[in-house]
């Protein structure tokens, strides 16, 4: 079925292009584009020289500078179901900011008042019980780094081919979050023995509702209200989520109004259908939940330019749903020869991993790839090789390695899905 | 006495009442925190309809009543006859699945006609969703199933019939063996 989260054009010069168009065409592309811009005529030109004139007041709510304005990109039809992808190229580090964490919706972003939200815990516990949020944040608590990744990231042979890091891998980000640990609040209402699955439902139109094994569920998941050291965005899941370390973002399920434990796995669309994955002989792989060891280059990346031969260091993102990221190793002459990058700690398990390279560019074509080992010893696949064996309509879970081509003129090419 | 109270009592007395030989399965709350849904909330939120119909309420359906409200309700983005691929194609593609070209519809990929039930029931029409009663659901239900060859226009889809509806593809689906791809595969 078609799906509009993972045709991605975004490229840097489509945003930049936005940034500079002016007046009621300019706006109306920004909200058509979901993309955040600062209004045409708002921001002040800045001084020459800043230490000559009285600064700005002090505010409740800090904002991004006007000349720092990096957003999402959005690839939605209609304009409530689809994805937003996160500007991998622009992010630093490993904590990806809140407003710019990737979204995938399908049926518009609830708006939910917390005074009224409840979650329900049901099914197959001694006591079926009702929460507040007031009285979830009353629980013992955790906070963990962990990334999230839509198994549509990287999609699979499906036109338009994106330009951008943004593009090709922006439905992966990785934030702080925090949250009471379900096992806590299960152990808490009593789960009885013939429990083994949990059917977890979002309280937005589509009422995302996935399946997930206990063993998992009693193992890590979270049931978080924080993210990156405040409530939840409401694109995000405000004002209660599930957090499904390593697991497809899709099962991380937002809006969370309801856990319900069951004997078995409930079918529901997503698992039976949406998120099944085709094999060239007509099966379809179910349940496919974790994401694997996977990693790439976002600078230089496509859509940017190099300034001439010279020192560039070459950075990147690497991660793992099996845990820690080993080892990233990086190419300059597409795959011939690799070299370790170094892994910038605190390197945690299933979070995003920044690695780094120096590189001297001689100003001659050079293809950049990235590829991780993490620590079960599973090393990241070529492209060939995961269509060798799943074929070309197996369109999810790509985590194969990305290429780069940097041009003899400093322009950098996707030159891969 | 408040209902949370009533509830700790509760636990309690089934605590006590649980004999020494046999393992506790009923332990106390430690947090004691939340209080018991009413069955009307339970019944409210628990709408998941899993293969074996559990949970279906009364009503019924066919594809001959569906038609109207598949026209009213769903063919303004999926066509009218369901074939319209541009959101969701609801109808057609069996066979496909092995071509190089697959056509993933309700009736050549879904698994099970409780699904489409559940979703139809909680997250359509998209603009304006559970919003049918259920003798819609059951007669739309029934009228994509119709169109794809599944069941007779004429075949009642209740809470009974529904769950014994065979998906052409209901066999199709095999458990995720990755790691399968690179060094790191078996």
């Amino acid at each position: 079925m078609s799906d509009p989260t993972t045709h991605p054009e975004s490229s840097r010069q489509d945003r930049s292009r936005r940034r500079f168009l002016q007046g009621g065409v300019a706006l109306s592309a920004a909200l058509a584009a979901g993309v955040g811009l600062p209004l045409a005529g708002q921001a002040q030109p800045a001084p020459d020289d800043p230490a000559k004139s009285l600064g700005a007041p002090l505010r409740p709510y800090g904002e991004r500078a006007p000349s720092a304005a990096q957003g999402r990109v959005t690839q939605a039809k209609p304009a409530e179901r689809g994805g937003s992808f996160t500007p991998l190229d622009e992010t630093l580090g490993i904590i990806t900011p809140s407003d710019l964490h990737y979204v995938v919706q399908r049926g518009g972003r609830p708006d939910i008042d917390p005074q009224k939200h409840r979650l329900l815990i049901s099914g197959l516990v001694d006591r079926p019980v009702l929460l507040t949020m007031e009285e979830l944040k009353r629980l013992p608590s955790t906070s963990r780094i962990l990334f999230l990744e839509c198994s549509g990231n990287s999609r699979l042979g499906r036109p338009p081919t994106p330009k951008s890091v943004q593009g090709t891998h922006g439905l992966t980000a990785c934030s702080e979050w925090t949250g009471v640990p379900l096992a806590i609040l299960l152990r808490d209402v009593g789960v009885q023995p013939g429990a083994r699955w949990l059917v977890a439902e979002g309280a937005d139109a589509t009422g995302n509702e996935r399946s997930l094994p206990l063993a998992k569920v009693m193992d890590d998941v979270l049931v978080a209200y924080g993210q990156n050291g405040e409530a939840l965005r409401p694109d995000n899941g405000y004002p209660l989520r599930l957090i499904v370390p390593g697991w497809e973002g899709n099962v991380n399920v937002k809006w969370l109004r309801r856990l319900t434990l069951v004997d078995r796995p409930y079918m529901t669309r997503m698992e039976s259908t949406g998120h099944a994955s085709l094999m060239p002989d007509g099966t379809a792989r179910q349940f496919n939940f974790v994401m694997e060891a996977k990693s790439v280059i976002t600078f230089p990346s496509g859509g940017q330019q190099l300034g001439g031969p010279g020192f560039y260091e070459i950075r990147g993102l690497a991660w793992s749903g099996r845990g820690l990221v080993r080892r990233v190793e990086v190419s300059t002459n597409d795959g011939q020869t690799w070299q370790d990058a170094s892994l910038q700690e605190p390197v945690l398990p299933r979070a995003h991993t920044r690695f780094r390279l120096a590189w001297h560019w001689d100003g001659r074509e050079a293809v950049l790839q990235s590829r991780c080992t993490d620590e079960t010893g599973y090393v990241q696949p070529t492209l060939a090789e995961v269509v060798r064996v799943r074929g070309q309509n197996f369109v999810f879970f790509n985590n194969a390695i990305h290429s780069w081509r940097v041009a003899a003129d400093g322009s950098v090419h996707n030159v891969q899905v | 006495m408040s209902r949370s109270s009533v509830w700790q009592v509760a636990s309690l007395v089934a605590l006590l009442v649980a004999t020494g030989a046999t393992p506790l399965t009923a332990q106390l709350s430690t947090y004691g925190v939340g209080r018991p849904p009413t069955p009307e909330e339970v019944r409210a939120w628990e709408l998941t309809i899993p293969p074996d119909g559990q949970g279906l309420p009364p009503g019924k359906g066919t594809a001959a009543l569906g038609q109207a409200v598949f026209a009213a309700q769903c063919a303004a983005c999926h066509g009218a006859t369901g074939e319209d691929p541009t959101y969701s194609r609801l109808v057609g593609g069996q066979g496909t699945l092995t071509t190089d070209k697959p056509i993933q519809t309700i009736g050549s990929f879904w698994q099970y006609a409780t699904t489409l039930w559940s979703y139809i029931r909680r997250a359509q029409p998209f603009n304006n969703p559970g919003s049918l009663t259920a003798d819609q659901v059951y007669a739309v239900t029934a009228y994509i199933l119709y169109r794809n060859g599944i069941i007779g226009e004429q075949e009642v889809m209740d809470a009974t019939t529904l769950p014994r509806v065979t998906m052409p593809n209901r066999d199709g689906f095999v458990p995720d063996p990755r790691p399968d791809v690179g060094q790191g595969s078996k």
